[in-house]
């Protein structure tokens, strides 16, 4: 290992380099922050205007966008259901993909990946307009219209592929090693995943958890095909019953609809982080 | 560290409440709607409508749960009648009720758009009122007060599927204030599509105003057929469907499109880009509230939903909206030259109810329809919202009161037209809307037409197609 | 130049990835049992309708009509339909540059340049920047897109006043760049996760050992994270495209304009099958996207068993 030497020009240079280093992070990370901050500003600003518009403007502050949303007979109760469906959905994919995901992660089945990456490819069908008729038809046969459990089934059956898929691979990077002691200690398997891989995972599965929650949260189609009563619709679905008969968006009830539509699932992603934090690939580091 | 023993209780207490919280959901909402039944007959009925409390068409959705649910359970002890409302994008409607009636179920009544009713029943969901609830439906008197036209909104192949719900006209909106700004006349009658040239040309004078906006592109879907193309069409003396033919590459089609290159490209009197924008219309509707357009063409709806400046009701709302805004019925290209040789035309839709032949309470269902469009039913309804009634009775009392639908019903509705309710219609109207698209962007009306006149084909069968 | 098959634990265990290796002693049956819900799931909720839907493809199905009471098998009739049609060329290669653009590069660019950057930051502005992208993932899509709209509105939209280009339509003239900023705003934070996981597993010893040997930052990035991360990479890259390849929401944004110069497949499809209810036509568009994504799908698996 040869040893630069640090004659005083190559330290002015070095210097110089990491300056306009520094500069240039400092830079990019303000124009992305931008970036991402910018779009977002109607949000906070258009919701507390009386006569809001398609544009930023300086509102004419009032609260009367968000009693009218109070007095709504389905605002809040919409909320409530979508929380309902969200949680339903995230418990039920979360369980069933975490076992599944151990399993085809630890045991050599054939064909496993073909099967993955099929199922993946499926799920995409599932979740667009041209399923429609056949999901309905199912559901209807199953006696579930008109349920949020038969909502809930559907969307978990759409998610599961890519839950599963993004779970086995994190679990791949989990070392062997624990579970190898745990298994000398005679624990069985569905313990050994329960107690020594799902908290290491944890991080992994949080993440999963709210993908899961954002994809239920915002899905429209499929409740509003399978559900008839109003009472039982989620937010997603009623953010467009905001529009006057001929299609014009009553942007006072939208804007504030919007917000109160979006606080919780920022709040949920911001509670999970700070108790799991989000990562990824829980390999040990050395 | 939490012990995973507690997490597992959490997770199985939750997995266990989930499906208890969704069964009860459900099972409460259904409680909730038979709580009125009393009698030994106990029959629930069902109404759906693309209505819904605090969103679209609140109005209609208040007046079903206040007026028509009440009064009917009233006059008809041991029938419930539970309302399911919806209130989505027309389509998105359509779609739902058709899922619905297609596996054999959906509510008792349902409220359709008058133009869905030869697809829905060539795909067998509904069938003549006649068939589903007898020989009540002859008997009825409010066939009388009801026009020929309006009822044939919801009929097909000569029989009737539904009953109308109601109906409207199109008319030319203008700004006052611009107009005498621009030197024009406030009481302004045009007679010839030279006559709104011709006006529309003053106003470009005037800073910062569009001079007219007539509705064209494919964003604006039916609007543009229906506010722009249409009106304008019969206004040359041409249907878009005669003789079992729809208009091709003929001398009218030509005469609008020309109109919209007149008006979009040659002489700019008009913006071209808020026609490809997404939500054009809404901003055509902004942009006249803020007087900076001088002339629209549009429904009554425009002028008691959106410029309305009562409370909480118009989403454009205009303070000065009775002083300003002028009102006139659209000219034939010439005097003279519109269908049916009158010199003045418009486009009327309309909407209806019809009954599920799936319900197992036709009868019972057919009571309720008829509440529902009887005079004291309308008379309910407006005190919500006035439109235009489907009955000649209604319209001459509660009408009345406002002028501009007065108006429309008793001089625009005469000289209206209807649109064919036929399966293919929507098809050709987009094909049209794509024509005034290519129009307004640039291609010339030739190649526009001949676009058009190739996707007909593939539609209808180029036979089916009039063309010279 | 730093080998990467050095013999530490993240090496040993690397190299080991992704073969399974039945440590917890499950065996075949009871990974069949815990599998079982999964696949239960999925077969009656998934693969049931999939299947039937790519049926539906092959029939005139439409929802209203004649063809809704009598519907005909016209075998690849829709198929021959949809590559006669010039939009569903279009829809082919707005798509190609979308996903491409948007989510390949953009989105991929953009997440692992922010997880790198921030890679050593542990204040308050790692957790705002990191904030800010994942508030823009998690909000709904019907929300994102008024968001956007006011963003770029002709009149008076926060880009034309920031700018003082008061007037342009950015949404007419530039739609597909437009659409394409728009998707990597809204997704750039699953990347950015991804990898920020992905360099935190990265060995930090090695980094050093590179560093004291006088590798600058840019050689220890390429030398040794990214042939490191490689397998993460590619995970990435397919989801992200199939995502892409399947969004929905630009279409609140432009409605496929203007004159479909947005119109990118699932705009396509929800036209077709909403607007003129041809949900046999519809299906088989999906059938057809379905196919282009198993090519996709294949190439990143042999590029992946390359390694």
């Amino acid at each position: 290992m040869t040893m630069a030497t640090r004659t005083p020009s190559r330290t002015t240079s070095r210097t110089a380099t990491r300056f306009v280093g520094r500069l240039g992070f400092v830079v990019f990370i303000t124009v992305v922050s931008v970036f991402f901050a910018l779009p977002m500003v109607w949000l906070v600003v258009a919701p507390f205007d009386a006569n809001p518009t398609m544009s930023v403007k300086w509102p004419d502050w009032t609260l009367n966008n968000f009693h009218r949303i109070l007095e709504n007979p389905y605002a809040f109760g919409s909320i409530v259901n979508s929380l309902i469906i969200s949680v339903g959905v995230v418990a039920l994919t979360v369980i069933l993909a975490t076992l599944a995901a151990y399993a085809l992660s630890r045991v050599r089945i054939p064909g496993r990946d073909a099967l993955l990456y099929g199922l993946l490819l499926l799920s995409s069908i599932v979740t667009g307009t041209a399923a429609m008729v056949p999901t309905f038809q199912l559901i209807s046969a199953l006696g579930l219209i008109n349920t949020q459990l038969g909502v809930v089934l559907v969307m978990s059956g759409g998610l599961l592929p890519t839950v599963v898929f993004i779970l086995k691979d994190f679990m791949d990077s989990v070392p062997k090693s624990y579970e190898e002691s745990a298994r000398l200690y005679g624990a069985t398997p569905f313990q050994i995943l329960r107690d020594v891989v799902v908290p290491v995972a944890r991080p992994g599965i949080a993440f999963v958890a709210v993908w899961s929650v954002v994809q239920a949260w915002s899905n429209f189609l499929v409740p509003f095909i399978l559900l008839r009563d109003p009472t039982l619709q989620p937010a997603g679905v009623l953010m467009y019953t905001f529009y006057t008969e001929a299609g014009q968006a009553d942007l006072r009830l939208i804007a504030a609809f919007s917000l109160v539509y979006t606080l919780p699932v920022v709040v949920i992603y911001f509670l999970v982080n700070r108790k799991f934090g989000f990562r990824f690939y829980g390999g040990i580091k050395s | 560290m939490v012990t995973i023993g507690r997490r597992k209780l959490i997770t199985l207490a939750g997995l266990a409440l989930v499906p208890g919280a969704l069964s009860a959901c459900s099972s409460s909402s259904k409680t909730a709607t038979n709580s009125g039944s009393g009698g030994t007959k106990d029959v629930t009925l069902t109404i759906t409508a693309n209505a819904i409390a605090g969103g679209k068409n609140a109005a209609e959705a208040q007046w079903v749960a206040d007026w028509v649910i009440p009064q009917f359970q009233k006059a008809n002890p041991g029938a419930t009648v539970k309302f399911e409302p919806q209130g989505v994008n027309d389509e998105d409607y359509k779609t739902k009720i058709a899922l619905d009636l297609k596996s054999g179920k959906g509510a008792d009544i349902i409220a359709i758009d008058g133009i869905w009713t030869g697809e829905f029943a060539q795909a067998g969901y509904i069938k003549p009122l006649q068939d589903v609830a007898g020989a009540a439906v002859d008997a009825w008197d409010g066939w009388k007060q009801i026009p020929t036209a309006v009822q044939g909104a919801v009929s097909f192949q000569g029989k009737i599927y539904g009953v109308p719900d109601g109906t409207d006209g199109r008319v030319l909106y203008y700004n006052k204030s611009l107009f005498s700004k621009a030197g024009l006349p406030t009481d302004w009658q045009p007679t010839s599509w030279d006559d709104v040239l011709n006006a529309a040309r003053a106003l470009k004078k005037l800073k910062g105003v569009t001079p007219i906006q007539l509705d064209a592109g494919t964003a604006m879907g039916e609007a543009t057929t229906m506010q722009g193309i249409l009106p304008m069409l019969v206004g040359t003396g041409e249907y878009v469907w005669t003789d079992n033919k729809w208009v091709g590459n003929t001398g009218g089609l030509r005469d609008v499109m020309n109109l919209y290159r007149t008006i979009y490209i040659d002489e700019k009197l008009g913006d071209a880009v808020l026609q490809q924008e997404a939500n054009g219309r809404d901003s055509s509707f902004q942009e006249f509230a803020a007087g900076q357009i001088g002339i629209l063409a549009e429904g009554d709806y425009f002028w008691r939903s959106v410029i309305n400046p009562a409370q909480g009701i118009g989403t454009a709302p205009m303070a000065d909206r009775d002083t300003v805004v002028g009102y006139t019925k659209i000219p034939a290209m010439k005097p003279g030259s519109g269908v049916k040789g009158q010199d003045f035309v418009s486009m009327s839709g309309g909407s209806g109810r019809v009954l599920n032949p799936n319900s197992k309470n036709a009868d019972l269902a057919w009571k309720l329809l008829e509440l529902m469009c009887s005079p004291e039913g309308f008379a309910a309804r407006a005190a919500g919202t006035l439109s235009i009634s489907p009955r000649d009775d209604v319209n001459k009392t509660l009408l009345a009161k406002d002028p501009m639908l007065t108006y429309v019903s008793t001089q625009v509705l005469p000289i209206t037209s209807y649109r064919p309710g036929l399966a293919d219609y929507t098809q050709v109207s987009t094909a049209m809307q794509q024509a005034s698209l290519d129009v307004v962007t640039g291609t010339s009306v030739a190649d526009a037409l001949k676009t058009y006149t190739g996707t007909l084909g593939g539609i209808v069968g180029s036979s089916n197609i009039t063309n010279n | 130049m730093v080998s990467t098959r050095s013999v530490t634990g993240t090496g040993v265990v690397r190299a080991r990835r992704n073969r399974a290796d039945d440590v917890a002693g499950l065996g075949r049956a009871r990974a069949g049992v815990f599998v079982a819900p999964a696949l239960l799931m999925i077969g009656m909720f998934l693969l049931f309708p999939a299947i039937w839907t790519i049926y539906l493809g092959m029939t005139d199905f439409r929802l209203t009509g004649l063809a809704a009471a009598h519907t005909s098998f016209v075998g690849l009739g829709n198929f021959t339909a949809a590559f006669g049609d010039k939009a569903f060329w279009n829809a082919l290669q707005l798509t190609v540059v979308f996903v491409a653009l948007s989510g390949v590069i953009g989105q991929s660019l953009l997440g692992f340049s922010l997880a790198w950057s921030l890679r050593r930051l542990k204040g308050w502005v790692r957790t705002l920047v990191e904030s800010l992208a994942l508030a823009a993932w998690v909000i709904p899509g019907s929300v994102n897109a008024f968001l956007w709209i006011a963003l770029l509105d002709r009149r008076d939209g926060t880009l034309n006043t920031l700018l003082n280009t008061p007037g342009t339509a950015w949404l007419i003239s530039y739609p597909m760049a437009m659409i394409v900023i728009f998707n990597i705003w809204v997704g750039t934070a699953f990347s950015m996760q991804l990898f920020s996981s992905a360099l935190s597993s990265v060995s930090p010893s090695q980094l050093e050992s590179a560093q004291i040997a006088g590798a600058s930052e840019f050689r220890q990035l390429f030398d040794i994270v990214l042939p490191t991360i490689k397998g993460h990479i590619l995970t990435n890259t397919l989801m992200i495209t199939l995502w892409t390849f399947n969004t929905f929401t630009p279409f609140l944004l432009t409605a496929g304009g203007p004159n479909r110069k947005t119109e990118i497949f699932s705009v396509y499809i929800y036209k077709s099958a909403i607007g003129s209810g041809q949900l046999g036509f519809g299906a088989a568009i999906s059938m057809i996207m379905l196919l282009i994504n198993l090519a996709i799908a294949l190439l990143y698996m042999r590029v992946g068993r390359k390694r």
